[in-house]
């Protein structure tokens, strides 16, 4: 029996539910410790009878909990509305889907922007720093709290790959089939560079005083735009962008000789900064790329996979990369594949071929559509019988 | 329930293999060999493919595949980990078959190995007659285009075992209508009329030598034996 307190209550705004933890004792990695916490989260589909039919899905940096249906909050389909849905390849007319907003996010879960409990007031940087381990230990309250004993499967990309990785060596024992979409072992000096670039560029922003602006009229909008251009980037392919925008100008036909956004490319990154500040908080963004820099389970892994009796030998492993992807290349996820397969575990992997680069995961991809869909389906029907 | 084998010689393949053995398949496809062995004998499996596209189907089907190179990525299996290593039809295709062979029984116990004899008569009587390179149903390639870059028969792949000092525990030959005959080393004949061959390999296995410990040579040092 759980010794803390558990309430459960929808929320209209969000359109989804939110689980309030008390008395929790939740004592994350930096030492901090969360009495009360909230996490907000949706689901998919209807659970069965026995709970096989249990999906968790681990969103990425930006994402939320709105994986498939329409976000309410941007009036857009969900982030992988593409590949979770009733007949889609994550179907859930087939299997219950859990997707939660992480903790330091800021859809409802709670996080910088959030009250602090004790003090009434927003966290802003007062707000504890936070790792991938602490951001599956909440979700670890959250699967306690409906009561599931079993995940059939947890799947994630980028970050929501580190999280699975994560759930591998926290809770083996909850889990069943782990898909691993483009992520790696440990985030590289190159990932953290381009991290640090962008949380300069919002603490740099004169609005972001220092965290505090949530009563302020202005929010450190400039810097959070250029940090989502700079992330944006790295997202995409070189081939990508040429194919898409090459040196195309933007609604001229000749240069400007001045510092418009002449070119398409320019044009395309400016909104993708500016539509970004409209659905993210600054501060979330500084503490979950954080979060990401700290990660680091290469020994962790190792140690875990070669030790004889772990009890995290029946899950099933896929591992999916894509070729065009630098963020997180093939050889960071084969490094997985390849201690899996020294310690003989059960792990697919393949590569899928495509110029979309590290977002890959996130567009139209038939191969990998039906490599997802088949491990998983495969896995259920042996599973129910 | 029996599944049926696509290919004649994955039967033969599956009467090699015990039961609930661990089983690694380099160059497996899209896991029909695996799919055969896994519902038949309960073996417990893995394959390797370099074909992104049938890597991904035999994934799909719900098999433990991984893509990858067999004569770059086998290092990621370790030592003895498997019962047994299968190499089906690919060892000709091979940079270096040597290293290969040796690969195989580093990572498995016993490993099969089953290639197309380019000992055949029909192929020996196509290079002799026609002075071309052979075209055989076995080997339907023009010599440009082929994946096959070391042809080799019978002999020379026992004469190779025999180098390595890899014991052929069992060979079995296959003539192009489908029989099928125990081969024999040295026998008459089988080299021509083969025209694809399985091997059941291992190395020997030597038996620890005991020694018994005198208490005299042992009692003031700190060597203890068992």
């Amino acid at each position: 029996m759980v010794d803390y307190g558990i309430k459960i209550e929808t929320n209209l705004k969000l359109d989804c539910e939110i689980a309030y933890f008390s008395k929790a004792n939740f004592v994350i990695d930096s030492g901090y410790k969360f009495d009360d916490f909230k996490i907000a989260y949706k689901t998919f589909g209807k659970i069965n009878n026995d709970k096989t039919n249990v999906i968790f899905i681990c969103h990425a940096l930006t994402g939320d909990q709105f994986v498939s249906g329409k976000n309410p909050l941007t009036n857009k389909d969900g982030w992988w509305d593409r590949m979770v849905g009733p007949n889609k390849p994550i179907d859930t007319n087939k299997y219950y889907v859990i997707c939660s907003n992480v903790l330091g996010g800021c859809i409802g879960s709670t996080g910088p922007k959030e009250k602090n409990f004790i003090t009434g007031k927003p966290f802003g940087t007062e707000f504890p720093s936070i790792t991938i381990r602490d951001i599956v230990k909440a979700q670890k309250y959250l699967i306690d709290a409906l009561k599931i004993d079993k995940i059939f499967a947890i799947i994630g990309g980028s970050m929501g790959a580190m999280q699975v990785l994560q759930w591998t060596i926290d809770y083996p024992e909850k889990l069943l089939n782990a898909i691993h979409i483009a992520g790696a072992l440990k985030h590289s000096a190159q990932n953290i560079a381009f991290h640090e670039v962008g949380r300069q560029a919002i603490m740099n922003d004169q609005s972001w005083n220092k965290g505090n602006y949530y009563f302020e009229n202005t929010k450190p909008e400039r810097g959070l735009s250029v940090a989502r251009m700079i992330a944006h980037i790295t997202y995409l392919s070189d081939d990508a962008m040429h194919r898409k925008f090459g040196r195309k100008l933007q609604s001229r036909d000749i240069i400007s000789f001045g510092f418009d956004a002449d070119f398409q490319i320019e044009s395309y990154l400016r909104y993708q900064g500016k539509s970004f500040v409209d659905r993210f908080d600054a501060n979330s963004y500084l503490y979950l790329t954080r979060s990401m820099d700290y990660f680091d389970v290469v020994e962790k892994f190792k140690q875990l996979i070669e030790y004889p009796v772990t009890n995290n030998q029946h899950i099933n492993y896929l591992i999916i990369s894509f070729t065009s992807d630098w963020l997180f290349p093939t050889r960071e996820n084969k490094q997985i594949v390849d201690i899996l397969n020294y310690n003989t575990r059960k792990v697919s992997f393949t590569e899928i071929e495509t110029d979309k680069g590290h977002d890959s995961f996130l567009l139209d991809e038939p191969e990998f559509d039906k490599t997802i869909s088949g491990f998983l389906d495969s896995k259920y029907k042996k599973l129910i019988g | 329930m029996n599944t049926k084998s696509i290919r004649n010689d994955w039967q033969l393949i599956e009467s090699l293999i015990q039961e609930n053995a661990k089983v690694l398949d380099i160059g497996c496809g899209e896991g029909g060999l695996i799919n055969q062995l896994e519902s038949n004998i309960m073996a417990d499996t893995r394959g390797i493919e370099i074909d992104p596209k049938l890597a991904r189907k035999a994934i799909a089907s719900g098999h433990n595949v991984v893509e990858g190179n067999a004569e770059k990525d086998l290092n990621q299996f370790s030592n003895q980990s498997f019962d047994y290593v299968i190499l089906s039809q690919t060892l000709q295709a091979m940079i270096r078959p040597k290293e290969m062979l040796i690969e195989l029984l580093r990572i498995g116990n016993k490993a099969i190995v089953s290639f197309p004899n380019f000992g055949h008569w029909k192929i020996r009587s196509q290079l002799m007659l026609k002075g071309k390179m052979p075209v055989t149903n076995n080997l339907p390639y023009s010599w440009y285009d082929t994946p096959n870059i070391h042809f080799f028969t019978i002999k020379d792949f026992q004469q190779l075992c025999k180098e390595l000092n890899i014991i052929i525990e069992k060979s079995i030959g296959l003539t192009s209508a489908g029989k099928q005959f125990i081969i024999k080393e040295n026998s008459f004949g089988i080299n021509l009329y083969t025209s694809e061959a399985i091997f059941l390999l291992s190395y020997k296995k030597y038996e620890p030598i005991k020694i018994q410990a005198t208490k005299k040579s042992f009692v003031n040092s700190s060597v203890v034996t068992s």
